[in-house]
């Protein structure tokens, strides 16, 4: 359906990555969020304070990040899109409720604007150091799905895509923007609201006395409802049957994690977004995300410029990584260069799904600034020998 | 209404019956005087929402056929905050145990009375962690025996309605559970209130607290309820702490009005914003 | 009856000590109450709320002026 034009601030605006989500989150419905200030993500919220009673919601600033990361999916039970807004810190605190989020299947988007870590690290200064946690900081067996923007444009863009997601899978979305891209101020064209596609809410149209919460008629998500329907479900974190009823049994937990799982595995190709460039006759493949793909383009220009076969694969749906695809051009390339604002954490994944079929360089920085394109320029040669 | 069958009937999951609590617990008999409390109230059962916390009052989420959410440990506030934030037409109830509320979710529970935010909360104090084993709680009486306190607690125990209502609670009581009668007619009491209403329940944990202790089972519990408590309506809080034997101050001891926080955000917004103030729509997310 | 777990809170309140346990048991072991006073039951339903395991409630019997308590299963 289109998106609601109240929410949509149509035009041509100049303004910061930060900036850019809070419109996204409006323009893809999102009327409520729950946040707490954090360097370098407060902007988001504090536009959203500003600009949400003008268009029809709530904004609460909670006692601390625990409170956030729950707060908003009560509004989501509540009916509502909601979303939080946070950085590495915050991050951390709100991992149990990330886990809660994927257990009960709450739809909601949870940004990230990464800074230099760990612990209270760079405030001001970018990293990509969350990668790993977006995927992997809550306990247990999930799948969340994760976005990477490059730019504010797609930090408008890019957050709707969230939202959609969130309503498809019925998943947490963890959105992976960076200081920089949160800081960065360049133009972003806001459409009209009937050029915008946004994902309802997944409602029920079972009759009250037939509605399975947790059930699935062979679609592996299943559909919701809200509270004060008089569908009188329950919600549990506990492992629960179709009926959202706890059972604490082996085989109840085997078939509602692997559901977990698979219903994000089975959905990969309209979950994952890449940006190919140049693949086809590639030798050397550079893999980016976020501020760090910016960088890596240069480097890659300059590398194209020394008669270098280079093409360009930018994840912009980092988690679920895109095995197959990296598994495919593993067959056919020399080796791929992972730059990342971190010591190595994506490219762990590249050569995971690579598998020894060609040769994997990472090209760390520990954070704090980006690489400079001659990093990165250096080891595509290096890869090309 | 047939008076063959138990009131507190409709209002359970029979298909999850029985309970998971000990013999002598006396949550059971809280969720019978929620249950008089919903038929007195004439409650539409549609509009009220049930959130929980972890622990064996937790539990209670699970058993009631309501629109019923089971959180996490500590954040059942918050998140019953974001429903009623999200729908401000539901009756929010926040059904949770002592160690939960003030311990691990203490925090959330003074910010909500601090708000005003426009909830019911039932908190069943049995003075312990009792569902992972009888550990000291913040409400633990001094000197108890708990199993990480081995040697007795050391530590003087919240006065939750002294807490809550220097933090702006606008309704605070405390009944046992033995006072099942004035514990229903306090719970209709603050579904007709507005805003952040608390009802402590002392009850007894009789396999761990009373237990370790040497304080009886749950029957001699309830006797030591009957026999130790006072009712004293309008109480100072600051003088209702509990001790381990000692008397227990029972009754209605903060009843006031201030703006709830919805209330308190809508004047404040429609007077800053004026014609550029939009309320919330009831289908924020079609 | 079965879900009594003979805790005894409706045989102590029941203010006209209607009730005592019984030497029977159910399924789980326990001596859930039985009536010995069937006469003496007011309908009050004391016993049904204080009884923690939802086993238990009074009634006055209806075209009767016996009052009975009646046991949950």
């Amino acid at each position: 359906m289109k998106a609601d034009p109240r929410g949509v601030l149509t035009g041509v605006h100049f303004i910061d990555g930060d900036h850019a989500c809070c419109e996204g989150a409006l323009a893809a419905g999102a009327r409520f969020a729950a946040g707490y200030p954090i360097t370098p993500s407060t902007e988001v919220v504090e536009r959203f304070a500003s600009r949400v009673p003008t268009v029809g919601g709530t904004f609460i600033q909670m006692e601390d990040e625990l409170a956030a990361s729950i707060t908003l999916q009560g509004a989501v039970w509540g009916g509502a899109k909601a979303f939080t807004v946070t950085s590495g810190p915050g991050f951390s605190l709100m991992m149990e409720h990330i886990g809660y989020a994927a257990m009960t299947e709450t739809p909601c988007v949870f940004v990230d604007v990464q800074r230099g870590g760990p612990s209270t690290g760079l405030p001001t200064l970018p990293a990509q150091a969350d990668m790993m946690q977006a995927r992997w900081g809550s306990h247990g067996d999930y799948e969340v799905i994760a976005l990477c923007p490059n730019s504010p444009q797609e930090c408008f863009d890019l957050t709707i895509k969230a939202f959609n997601l969130a309503e498809e899978f019925r998943v947490p979305v963890m959105f992976m923007m960076d200081e920089v891209v949160g800081h960065m101020t360049e133009k972003v064209v806001i459409p009209s609201a009937d050029e915008i596609e946004v994902v309802p809410r997944r409602h029920t149209r079972a009759p009250v006395d037939q509605y399975l919460p947790y059930g699935t008629n062979g679609d592996l998500v299943p559909e919701m409802a809200h509270a004060g329907e008089g569908y009188k479900f329950h919600v549990t974190g506990l492992t629960h049957d179709e009926r959202g009823y706890p059972n604490m049994t082996p085989q109840t937990q085997d078939k509602l994690v692997r559901r977990l799982q698979q219903k994000i595995r089975d959905g990969a190709d309209r979950i994952t977004i890449l940006e190919e460039d140049s693949l086809n006759d590639a030798e050397v493949v550079v893999v980016s995300y976020g501020i760090t793909s910016r960088v890596a383009q240069r480097a890659i220009d300059l590398a194209r410029e020394q008669g270098l076969r280079v093409g360009k694969l930018r994840l912009i749906t980092a988690w679920p990584f895109p095995d197959r695809q990296i598994s495919e051009l593993a067959e056919r390339v020399k080796a791929f260069v992972v730059p990342e604002l971190n010591l190595g954490q994506m490219v762990r994944e590249v050569a995971r799904a690579v598998n020894g079929k060609a040769r994997t360089f990472s090209v760390p920085h520990a954070g704090g600034s980006v690489h400079h394109p001659e990093e990165i320029l250096r080891v595509i040669v290096e890869a090309s020998r | 209404m047939s008076d063959l069958v138990n009131p507190v009937e409709q209002f359970l999951r029979t298909d999850r019956m029985p309970h998971i609590w000990c013999p002598g617990c006396g949550i059971g008999t809280t969720v019978n005087c929620f249950a008089r409390a919903l038929i007195e109230s004439k409650i539409d059962l549609d509009s009220l929402a049930l959130v929980s916390g972890i622990g064996c009052t937790g539990r209670v989420a699970g058993y009631v056929k309501l629109d019923s959410f089971h959180t996490t440990h500590g954040r059942a506030i918050p998140f019953a905050t974001g429903l009623k934030l999200a729908n401000p037409k539901l009756n929010v109830v926040v059904y949770s145990g002592d160690g939960d509320l003030s311990a691990i979710g203490g925090n959330h529970l003074i910010h909500a009375a601090r708000r005003n935010i426009d909830l019911k909360v039932i908190c069943v104090n049995n003075l312990i962690y009792a569902m992972t084993g009888g550990q000291t709680a913040p409400t633990t009486p001094d000197h108890a025996i708990t199993s990480t306190s081995p040697y007795g607690t050391c530590e003087p125990a919240f006065n939750l309605p002294h807490l809550v209502e220097a933090a702006g609670a606008v309704y605070v009581a405390r009944w046992t559970t033995f006072h099942v009668r004035q514990l229903a007619r306090s719970i209709a009491e603050a579904f007709r209130k507005k805003g952040f209403s608390f009802i402590e329940v002392i009850s007894p944990c009789p396999t761990l607290y009373q237990r370790r202790n040497k304080l009886g089972d749950g029957l001699e519990t309830m006797q030591y309820y009957k026999e130790k408590s006072k009712v004293k309506h309008g109480a100072p809080t600051s003088e209702v702490g509990l001790t381990m034997t000692g008397e227990i101050i029972v009754g209605k001891f903060v009843d006031r009005d201030r703006p709830d926080y919805q209330t308190m955000l809508r004047t404040q917004l429609a007077a800053s914003l004026g014609e550029r103030f939009v309320e919330q729509t009831e289908t924020v997310c079609s | 009856m079965e879900r009594c777990k003979a805790c005894g809170f409706c045989v102590e309140f029941c203010p006209t000590k209607v009730l005592a346990l019984s030497s029977a048991f159910n399924s789980k072991g326990y001596h859930p109450p039985h009536v010995v006073n069937p006469e003496k039951c007011s309908g009050c339903d004391l016993c049904g709320m204080y009884c923690p395991d939802f086993a238990i409630h009074g009634h006055k019997a209806a075209q009767s002026s016996t009052k009975e308590v009646s046991d949950e299963s």
